[in-house]
């Protein structure tokens, strides 16, 4: 399953998922929330964590590591499950969360613009999706490659996205 | 032996067709297979392929039986499905001698008006919205080549308005806070006609509805409507919807804030909202700047009432967690006077706590009013008071500048200098009775000297409420044009306002309406139903409320009569979803399914005003052949007891339910 940035380029994913095994992990690797705590006491030289939230997953439960992990990766179950969307906002916003923040499960081409838009840096692209599609939905379909105009209160506010979280 | 028939929808143009022999698909029941139970798990893999063909969706089992050796499904829905609308019987599978659609070619772009009360788009506001049609042209080809599951497509048409329902698909096109110019009411008239039947239905959420898209064609109505810059972008899914207001906004006398700017801001921020278009379930927000509640905002997802302090800012008071449906609930007030800087960092916060804490593992409990009830509103408020104050104030705040712009889009209509009252309209009323009546009824109060705004009924006698045929839409048009700088309004009642007339040339517009069916004098009398469409279009209902709608207001044809009984709100959904806003009809009608037969349930006491209360059952539910005897009793108890002035309303408040019961089931046991 590849992995894409932000702007629909696939991109070399270093992490490696640990969601099940009880070892200490000796690469980099994305493990669930309840073993973060443990793990962040044995750190091998060199490698990095990163964390699974479950879609439902409260972000002041994360929040405690924020300064220690390198990557949040958000589950979205159902496509149609928006909770995912103010989880990544609320840790970008209100929690300052500057690392990378994956979407894994099930996501839609047509859904990129708004996990972008809310703080999203990398999807995780489903089996049988085809990436082109990802780079596509970020133009208006049939305009040669044109960018998508907004509508008069987004060009007055500026659009989250391109002002950046901080 | 139980036999069945397996019916669906065609996926390119929602056609209701029924499996046959061979695996074959045809249009008319009569060529349907009746399948016993061994031959049923041969048809579900035969129409299972279909799905996967993507050439089907929506299959449906109904138990049926042979009548003079045809196939006949065994419920009402279905049997109206093998017919068409019952109250329509022009249109449909039971009219054989339906004409073909016209073709669409080289239509041109009504001529603007430049006057009316809706927003203006600029060059980049309407690319947006080609934009979004030739997204939607994508969406459909990649699901008529199977690259997206029915699942996966369904979110987005119903983002874009697009619902299956009974007879094929519906579009339900957004008329943002029911403002409406002369030019998209000449557009929707075109819709109608060469992508429809030639009709239309306005609905209790500002919206329109055209019953008979083909998938298609969805795109080139988008576009055709992005031309004169309406869409019908989030008029369903679970997100944001059409924010709905007061129908007289800018006109009305008793006016304090415009609502239209702060819509206008919501629709425009919530449009394709990154974070909210993906809520527990559908999100509405109704807005009102007048001492009069005509918004019935306590009855939504979010509530606002705008007014002025003393010294003239602007404050809004706030509601949440409000709604009707399965489980009616009046809403909470969350502030009383929130700062317009402050406005939109509020209702994200709102949202927010609802996006993260919403119900996901029960639809009927998805709600944001639901949410409010299960955390208690003490501690839901709590919590959107700290995400509130979790947020940056500036990066949310809502700029004066940004207000000014807005509201720089709204024209202001060149009324003229005109004396208070014109004593040509007070001799007119006093020579035509017909006239003197329309005004009581059908007119409101005018904020500017002279004017005055018209009401123009959709519930002509025996009528259906808030239909409106292609040519009446252009007739609307022209005399919008003609009397009411091109502005026309839908109200959430179903009808439709012309809110700025002269007074001196109203009985001139009244004349005009007379000949068009449009001046039947009975806004908010007794005729003047609400009604969602029902079992005769809607794929959710459980029973028809448009026959009943038509019975009840043939029943109480007599003008006099009803201009006696004076006020009454009577609302009828066909189901639970409560489209037709039951809960809150001073009168309220639910239509029910009894095994197979349509029943209706009675509530008395509902109201959507600054009193907004859920009305209360009667008692147990009346066959379809008794209920209007019911509602006339019902009638009949309040003209027995009501004193001096009394609205219905206030009659049942003053004595309760108890009275209306005794007569009620005395009568029809």
């Amino acid at each position: 399953m590849p992995l894409i940035d932000s702007q629909g380029r696939v991109v070399a994913d270093h992490w490696t998922w640990a969601l099940t095994e009880t070892e200490c992990p000796a690469v980099s690797a994305i493990v669930p929330l309840e073993r973060l705590p443990g793990l962040l006491e044995c750190e091998p030289d060199g490698r990095r964590l990163g964390v699974f939230l479950p879609a439902g997953t409260q972000p002041e439960a994360v929040v405690p590591y924020l300064d220690r992990i390198d990557v949040i990766a958000v589950e979205f179950p159902k496509f149609r499950d928006g909770r995912g969307f103010s989880l990544a906002r609320s840790l970008r916003e209100h929690h300052h969360f500057h690392g990378e923040i994956r979407a894994v499960g099930h996501v839609l081409p047509d859904q990129y613009a708004a996990l972008v838009g809310v703080g999203f840096t990398t999807v995780q692209v489903p089996e049988g999706q085809a990436v082109e599609r990802w780079a596509d939905s970020l133009s208006v379909p049939g305009g040669h490659g044109k960018k998508r105009v907004s509508q008069l209160f987004g060009r007055l506010v500026g659009h989250p996205a391109e002002e950046g979280f901080d | 032996m139980s036999l069945s028939v397996v019916s669906a929808n065609r996926l390119r143009d929602g056609v209701a067709v029924w499996l046959g022999p061979g695996g074959k698909w045809v249009e008319r029941v009569e060529g349907a297979s009746l399948f016993d139970a061994q031959g049923l798990a041969d048809a579900h893999e035969s129409a299972a392929k279909a799905q996967d063909d993507q050439f089907v969706v929506e299959v449906t089992e109904t138990p049926a039986h042979a009548e003079l050796g045809l196939p006949m499904p065994e419920t009402v829905r279905e049997r109206i499905r093998t017919r068409g609308p019952s109250v329509r019987t022009d249109l449909g599978k039971q009219n054989r001698a339906e004409p073909p659609r016209p073709v669409a070619n080289g239509h041109a772009t009504p001529a603007p008006s430049p006057h009316a009360g809706i927003y203006f788009y600029d060059e980049l506001d309407r690319q947006f919205l080609r934009d979004r049609a030739e997204t939607f042209r994508a969406q459909v080809a990649r699901r008529l080549s199977g690259e997206l599951s029915e699942d996966e497509f369904r979110p987005f048409r119903l983002m874009n308005g697009l619902y299956l329902q009974l007879h094929g698909y519906m579009l339900r096109v957004a008329i943002p806070y029911g403002a409406l110019s002369a030019q998209q009411m000449r557009q929707l008239a075109y819709v109608a006609r060469v992508y429809d039947k030639g009709y239309g239905h306005f609905t209790t959420r500002q919206n329109i509805q055209f019953n008979w898209p083909q998938l298609v064609d969805v795109p080139d109505i988008l576009k055709t409507l992005a031309e004169v810059d309406i869409h019908a972008i989030q008029t369903s899914g679970n997100c944001v919807r059409n924010v709905t207001t007061d129908q007289f906004a800018g006109a009305a006398a008793d006016e304090v804030v415009d609502p239209r700017v702060f819509a206008e801001i919501l629709r425009q921020w919530s449009t394709d909202h990154p974070e909210f278009t993906f809520l527990p379930r559908k999100f509405k927000i109704a807005i009102s700047g007048a001492p009069v509640d005509r918004a019935a905002v306590r009855l939504h997802d979010i509530g606002v009432l705008a007014h002025r302090d003393e010294t003239g800012e602007i404050g809004f008071e706030i509601y949440a967690g409000g709604g009707l449906g399965r489980i009616p609930i009046v809403a909470t007030k969350l502030r009383d006077c929130l700062r317009v800087p402050d406005f939109l960092r509020y209702i994200e916060a709102i949202l927010r706590v609802y996006n993260a804490l919403g119900r996901r593992d029960n639809i009927h409990k998805a709600r944001i009013k639901i949410l409010v009830r299960e955390m208690k509103p003490e501690h839901f408020i709590g919590m959107v008071e700290e995400e509130f104050a979790a947020m940056d104030p500036e990066r949310y705040r809502l700029d004066q500048a940004v207000i000014d712009a807005i509201a720089a889009r709204f024209a202001s209509p060149p009324f003229a200098v005109l004396p208070q009252s014109f004593e040509v309209m007070e001799c007119d009323r006093r020579a035509d009775p017909g006239f003197a009546r329309w005004v009581r009824t059908n007119t409101n109060p005018h904020k500017q000297p002279g004017y005055i705004s018209a009401v123009i009924s959709l519930k002509p006698i025996g009528g259906i409420p808030g239909d409106a045929s292609a040519d009446q839409m252009d007739a609307v048009a022209d005399l919008a044009d003609r009397y009411s700088f091109g502005d026309i309004r839908v109200t959430h009642e179903q009808n439709l306002v012309l809110p700025h007339v002269r007074q001196d040339e109203l009985h001139e517009l009244w004349s005009a309406l007379g000949p068009l069916g449009l001046a039947t004098p009975n806004v908010n009398l007794i005729s003047d139903i609400i009604a969602c469409p029902g079992l005769d279009y809607c794929g959710l209902a459980t029973a028809r409320s448009i026959p009943v709608a038509q019975r009840l207001s043939e029943r109480f044809a007599d003008l006099d009569r009803q201009h006696h009984i004076g006020e009454v709100h009577l609302n009828i959904s066909g189901c639970i979803n409560a489209c037709g806003h039951h809960h809150i009809g001073h009168i309220g009608i639910l239509g029910v399914d009894k095994n197979d037969e349509e029943y209706y349930q009675i509530t008395l006491g509902g109201a959507g005003d600054d009193k907004a209360s859920i009305g209360t059952i009667i008692g147990p539910a009346f066959s379809s052949a008794d209920v209007v005897d019911a509602v006339e009793t019902i009638l009949d108890t309040y003209l027995e007891y009501r004193q001096d002035g009394e609205r219905f309303i206030d009659t049942y408040r003053r004595i309760g339910i108890a009275p209306f019961k005794e007569t009620v089931f005395a009568t029809h046991r």
